[in-house]
This record gives structure tokens, C-alpha cells and sequence, in this order.
């Protein structure tokens, strides 16, 4: 197929499924800074977004088939690019090519690593047995998701290695913005440097995002 | 000046390549780089030795056959300089100078710093031209072109084919190269026509010849001697969409 073997058709697809990927993580902020609106706030989000049903599901098979083709292509290009290099420069010097850039496919196989840890510590929480066991629910009967965001963040361990996940986020998408456009032929000599710097920006945005939640718990100013 | 060269000497493409040293000595900070290879490779043959084999041919900045790597940077890294219009005076008396060849599977060495880059030849064969008849030479303004179309095809032609873009790619891809053809032809009636094939074919060829993808670092603009834009690149990705929905 057309898309699958050429070289611009698989970058494409890179470039399409990370979009809807950041697309998701831009959503899942909005949706957690709930949180700061107490137990009441983030809970019923959450009861609204079990309540869907079956939807659930589809948005999560969804998200599992961006998530493999975009691991997919990731590593094969990879794989192809470095067997393309095999000899390299005695002295070597980057005049464009940046730290981010370069680091894509590290960034984005810690990102699968720290996804999968995130799935088994929110959603099928078994990184704390106990705390599944006892089926908290809060007041009026739902299952209380602040408390076990909360609780869930008072180790520094945990605060630590979110913190670290974000800024590795933050490292793929200080490429991966800009380089969508560059992709699906959406810019040009102009609009390429200020896409560039918004990228970053919005990468940046999204790390003091995330990393507000954790941080704030482990303050001790969002508590229980 | 004096200067210590750390240049690449292949016996042949069977041979394994190092490494080796050699003393440029009483350098004129008015000769090109060129000249002053060429002054070793006098001393060189004087003392009975192989001479370094290194492609060139115009040494006026306009055939894209001269290809080092110097330094790490292809074509010395001059902002639009190809090596043979690098002038002596931007180095420094004693420095040490590293001279490589072109490197990327797709362009095996020949002898120390010349490479074959016939996989270029390659990519332009699966459709870097048009097939239609375009008669004799036309009248000045016969077939209206408006001026920013071709400025902006101009631009792409500016492209030598030396490789550097390849050279410089952390990928060795050549997109930038492949690009610069495809937009070039794509901005022209004449090249329009062919347009949707002939962006599936290049790139497929590409591939075909152990180039590596496109990850835009944009090392390959900043290699470039003409400084062709990766906005081609963007041009090529979207004229490669469009062929697929056509
Ligand atoms: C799950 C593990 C992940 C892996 C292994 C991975 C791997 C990669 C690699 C290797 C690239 C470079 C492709 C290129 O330079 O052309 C890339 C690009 C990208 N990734 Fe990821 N990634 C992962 C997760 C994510 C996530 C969660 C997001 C969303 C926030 C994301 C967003 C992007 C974007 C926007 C690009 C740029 C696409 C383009 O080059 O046009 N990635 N990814
Ligand atoms: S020798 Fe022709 S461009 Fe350098």
C-alpha cells in the first residue's frame, strides 16, 4: 500500500497519529485540572466519562491503534535511518538538528514505558493493591478519584518520576509540533521558525500542566 | 600557514578506509581548499606516494562534483559555499583540519573522499523530468509563468546535486534533493501534467536506494552550498498528499 511502504507515507502517518495523540494529551490536561476543583469536580468528570459506556471502550481501542502505529512507524524509520548511516563522521558538528530532535525515539519509547506504568497506576491500580482493594467511593457513592490522585501523589517517588515523564514529553513535543506541519506540508520559510517556537511554547504549557497536579498535592495545597 | 590534515584513505570501495595525517605546510591564505589539496597531493606524488583521490570539476561553485566533509560539515560549512570556492583564510595557521567523504550506504566510497553518487542519477531517472513534447524553443512569454512561480521554481533549481543534503542528514536522506525537483516541475505547466506520478516514484526510489527518511532535523539546508530551503520538503509532502487523494 501506497501509504504503509513509502517513505512520506509512513512520516505521514507518524505526523497524523501524533497529532491526535497531542490532540488527546491537550483533552486528558483540560479533563484532569478538574482536580482542582476538589472531589466534587473531578469525580462526577470521571462518573460522566465511565457513564458512556461502550464509547469508553471505542475512544480506547481507538487510542491503542494510534498509539501502535505511531510506536510502529517510529521504530522501523528509525531502524531504516540508522542502517541508511551505517559509518559515521570522525568529527561531527549539528547545526539545525536539535537535542529533541535527535532524542525522538528515546523520548518516545519512555513515553510507552511511563504509559504503561500511568495505566496501572490510575486505571487498573495495581500499583497500590491496597488502595484498589478498599473500592473508596465518596460521599454520594462515586468512585473517589480525587482521593486516589491524591493519595496517590503524596510519595515523591511517584511526584518524581511523573515530573520526569512530563519533561520527556515535553522533549518530543518540542520537535513533534512543528515537525506535523513540516509533514503534511504545512509550512514554509516563514511560518516555520514562529510554528517552531509556538511548538515549543505549547509543549512548554503543557509541562507546568501536568506537573502543577503532583506538584501541588505533594505541597500539600490540593489535599483531602 | 601550517596545517595538519586528518584525511580518509580508502584503497577502493573493497578496502576497510582510516584515518591518516598529513602536514600542509606554507599554505597561501589567498588558494582554495582544492589548491591547497592539491599542493599536498604534489608533495605526495614527489615522495612516491598515492596521491588523495577527491572529486571536482567546475572550481567555480556550479557543477556540485566537489564533496568533503570537513570539519564534520559538508562542504566546510560556509553559509553557500561548495568546497571549491572555500578559501584558505577561514582557517587558522595550526589548525587541524578533518576531511571525510560523503557518508551514507547509499553513496559508497570509491577512493578516499570520492563516493558514487549515482543513486542520485537514479531518483532523477524515476521522474525528475517531463515526458511531453515541449517543441522548440519557445517564444520569450509565449506560455505565461507568473513571476512568483518562477522565482519560486528557480529557487529549486538552484540545486547542484552534489548530495550535500545527504552528507549532512543524520538519515542520510535525500529529501531535500528529491524535494527541489519535485517542487521545481510541480510550479511549472510543463511539470504539473506529470506531477502526481512522478512524486510516488521519486520517493519510492528513494527508498530503493538505501536513502534513509525524512525526519526533518533540517541539518540538510544548513549542509546545502545553494541553501535550497526545506520548504520544498513541505511542498514535496504536499504534493505527495495530493497524489494520493487524486
Ligand atoms: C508511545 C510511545 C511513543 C513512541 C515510541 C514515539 C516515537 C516517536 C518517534 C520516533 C518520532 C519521530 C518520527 C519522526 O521524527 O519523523 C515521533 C514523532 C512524534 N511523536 Fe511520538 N512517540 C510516542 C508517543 C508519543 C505521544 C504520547 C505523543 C503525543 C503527545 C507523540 C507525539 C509525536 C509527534 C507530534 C511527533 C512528530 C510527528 C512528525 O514527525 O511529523 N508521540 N514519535
Ligand atoms: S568543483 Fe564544481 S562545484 Fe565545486
Amino acid at each position: 500500500m501506497q501509504l504503509t511502504e513509502n517513505s512520506v507515507g509512513r512520516k505521514l502517518l507518524m505526523a497524523v497519529t501524533g497529532a491526535l495523540l497531542l490532540g488527546f494529551v491537550i483533552v486528558h490536561l483540560l479533563g484532569n485540572s478538574s482536580v482542582f476543583l476538589g472531589p466534587d469536580g473531578i469525580n462526577s468528570y470521571a462518573e460522566n466519562l465511565h457513564n458512556l459506556g461502550p464509547i469508553v471502550w471505542v475512544f480506547r481501542l481507538v487510542m491503542l491503534g494510534l498509539i501502535v502505529v505511531h510506536i510502529w512507524f517510529g521504530v522501523s524509520l528509525t531502524l531504516e535511518n540508522s542502517a541508511a548511516t551505517p559509518i559515521g563522521y570522525a568529527s561531527q558538528e549539528y547545526r539545525r538538528a536539535t537535542f529533541s530532535s535527535r532524542t525522538m525515539i528515546y523520548t518516545g519509547l519512555a513515553l510507552l514505558a511511563f504509559i504503561i506504568y500511568h495505566l496501572l497506576h490510575f486505571t487498573v491500580q495495581i500499583t497500590d493493591v491496597e488502595f484498589a482493594a478498599r473500592q473508596n467511593m465518596d460521599a454520594i457513592n462515586r468512585p473517589d478519584v480525587f482521593g486516589m490522585v491524591v493519595n496517590g501523589f503524596k510519595q515523591t517517588f511517584t511526584t518524581v518520576l511523573y515530573v520526569v515523564a512530563m519533561i520527556v514529553l515535553f522533549l518530543h513535543l518540542s520537535h513533534g509540533v512543528q515537525s506535523i506541519l513540516q509533514t503534511v506540508g504545512l509550512s514554509n520559510d516563514k511560518s516555520l521558525p514562529v510554528v517552531t517556537l509556538a511548538g515549543k511554547g505549547l509543549a512548554f504549557v503543557l509541562l507546568l500542566g501536568y506537573i502543577s497536579i503532583p506538584i501541588l498535592i505533594i505541597a500539600g495545597i490540593v489535599k483531602i | 600557514m601550517n596545517l595538519t590534515l586528518n584525511v580518509w584513505r580508502q584503497n577502493g570501495a573493497g578496502d576497510k578506509g582510516r584515518m591518516e595525517q598529513y602536514q600542509a605546510k606554507n599554505v597561501s591564505p589567498d588558494s582554495s581548499f582544492l589548491e591547497m589539496l592539491d599542493e599536498v597531493n604534489e608533495e605526495l606524488i614527489r615522495e612516491g606516494k598515492e596521491p588523495i583521490a577527491f572529486d571536482h570539476d567546475c572550481r567555480e561553485g556550479i557543477c556540485g562534483m566537489c564533496s568533503q566533509v570537513i570539519n564534520g560539515k559538508p562542504h566546510g560549512g560556509q553559509d553557500r559555499t561548495t568546497v571549491c570556492q572555500l578559501h584558505m583564510r577561514s582557517f587558522k595557521d595550526g589548525d587541524a583540519i578533518f576531511i571525510e567523504p560523503w557518508r551514507a550506504k547509499a553513496f559508497p566510497v570509491l577512493r578516499d573522499l570520492a563516493v558514487d553518487r549515482n543513486a542520485l542519477d537514479r531518483i532523477m531517472e524515476a521522474g525528475g523530468y517531463t515526458s511531453c513534447h515541449t517543441g522548440g524553443v519557445a517564444d520569450g512569454n509565449a506560455l505565461l509563468i507568473g513571476k512568483p512561480e518562477a522565482d519560486y521554481a528557480m529557487d529549486a533549481a538552484e540545486c547542484i546535486g552534489c548530495g550535500a543534503c545527504v552528507a549532512g542528514c543524520l538519515n542520510s536522506s535525500a529529501m531535500l534533493f528529491t524535494s527541489a525537483k519535485v517542487a521545481q516541475l510541480a510550479t511549472l505547466p510543463q511539470g504539473k501534467v506529470e506531477a502526481a506520478k512522478r512524486v510516488k516514484s521519486m520517493t519510492a526510489e528513494l527508498k530503493a536506494q538505501g536513502f534513509g527518511n525524512c525526519t526533518n532535523h533540517y541539518e540538510c539546508q544548513a549542509s546545502c552550498p545553494k541553501g535550497i530551503d526545506v520548504k520544498f520538503i513541505a511542498t514535496l509532502n504536499r504534493e505527495y498528499i495530493k497524489a494520493l487523494v487524486k
